[in-house]
């Protein structure tokens, strides 16, 4: 096991902030960038419904 | 050909496009969130510490597959957009478009997490040498297709407008590659490289590997998505847009399904 301990683990060996700053904004683009993607998708759907019963 | 079947002809693709992409989208999360797990646990609980670089080496996990993403989308995103010129086939300069912000996405990633990796063991945060000012170019590539394709109101339009500038921007791609060998640059030579020995533990190695997978099966799911959405705001005058619209969610497990 190459960590003894969670701290350990969070410290990265005194690289932690600069560890957990990378994964942190990656994880926050790719929780984001979908979610607006599906809105986009559920928006565009939402707009033909729209249309389709204003006929 | 009749006027009437042309016209069946040139809303097949993006309608049976619209049906597949729903289909896969499903399969391509799992495969990201499968590949990010096993991934991520090699990269924090299998791969030993580095000998010179400490623990900030692990940053390569994430650094090195979006940088991958960055070029790989970059030129796909110009390949489509100029099959679409080309061909004048609307779907491919569709997908040019969807892939866009992804690829711009995985450029910033690419900057910031270098940028965290550089300022511990280069003692800085930026510096402007080839490989680094290249992929910044890059982003304002990115930048630069995704505001010109929506300031130019005719949609075919902008998109031949995107794709001349995408397909001369490609040239940008092979530079931020071979940087580290024309130039003498700070940033390190290529760590994994066909013609050589890989020069990293091995088990550091597939957890780069696996973590690339992931960010491919993420990259597929969201330009998917993306280009649903794009596909249905560029076709709403088309009949079976509007039927697509009022069914639910294509569900997945058949590919051929039409909506």
């Amino acid at each position: 096991m190459i960590w003894n301990s969670a701290s350990d683990f969070f410290a990265m060996g005194g690289y932690g902030l600069y560890v957990w700053g990378a994964y942190a904004v990656t994880l926050a683009c790719m929780a984001v960038e979908p979610v607006l993607a599906l809105r986009r998708h559920r928006a565009a759907r939402r707009a033909l419904a729209g249309e389709g019963d204003a006929r | 050909m009749s006027p009437s079947s042309f016209r069946l002809f040139r809303f097949a693709a993006p309608a049976r496009f619209y049906a597949l992409a729903g289909a896969l989208i499903p399969w391509c999360w799992a495969a990201f969130a499968v590949l990010a797990a096993i991934g991520l646990w090699m990269g924090f609980f299998v791969a030993p510490t580095d000998a010179t670089q400490g623990d900030a080496y692990r940053i390569i996990f994430i650094h090195v597959p979006a940088a991958w993403m960055s070029m790989l989308l970059y030129l796909v995103m110009a390949f489509w957009a100029a099959i679409g010129w080309a061909f004048n086939a609307r779907l491919a300069s569709m997908t040019a478009r969807a892939i866009a912000p992804t690829g711009a996405l995985f450029t910033f990633l690419a900057l910031w997490t270098g940028a965290l990796w550089g300022k511990p063991t280069w003692g800085t945060w930026w510096v402007w040498d080839a490989r680094l000012t290249s992929e910044l170019i890059l982003l304002f590539l990115y930048a630069g297709f995704l505001s010109l394709v929506s300031a130019i109101d005719d949609p075919r339009r902008a998109d031949r407008a995107g794709a001349l500038l995408a397909v001369v921007g490609s040239i940008n791609v092979p530079i931020i590659y071979f940087s580290v060998k024309w130039w003498n640059t700070l940033h390190q030579g290529a760590t994994v490289s066909v013609a050589a020995a890989p020069k990293m533990a091995s088990t550091m190695l597939t957890a780069m590997l696996l973590m690339s997978l992931a960010f491919w099966a993420y990259a597929f799911a969201v330009v998917f998505t993306r280009a649903r959405a794009i596909v249905l705001e560029r076709d709403r005058h088309a009949g079976w847009t509007r039927e697509a619209a009022h069914l639910a969610t294509p569900r997945s497990g058949s590919p051929g399904m039409q909506t």
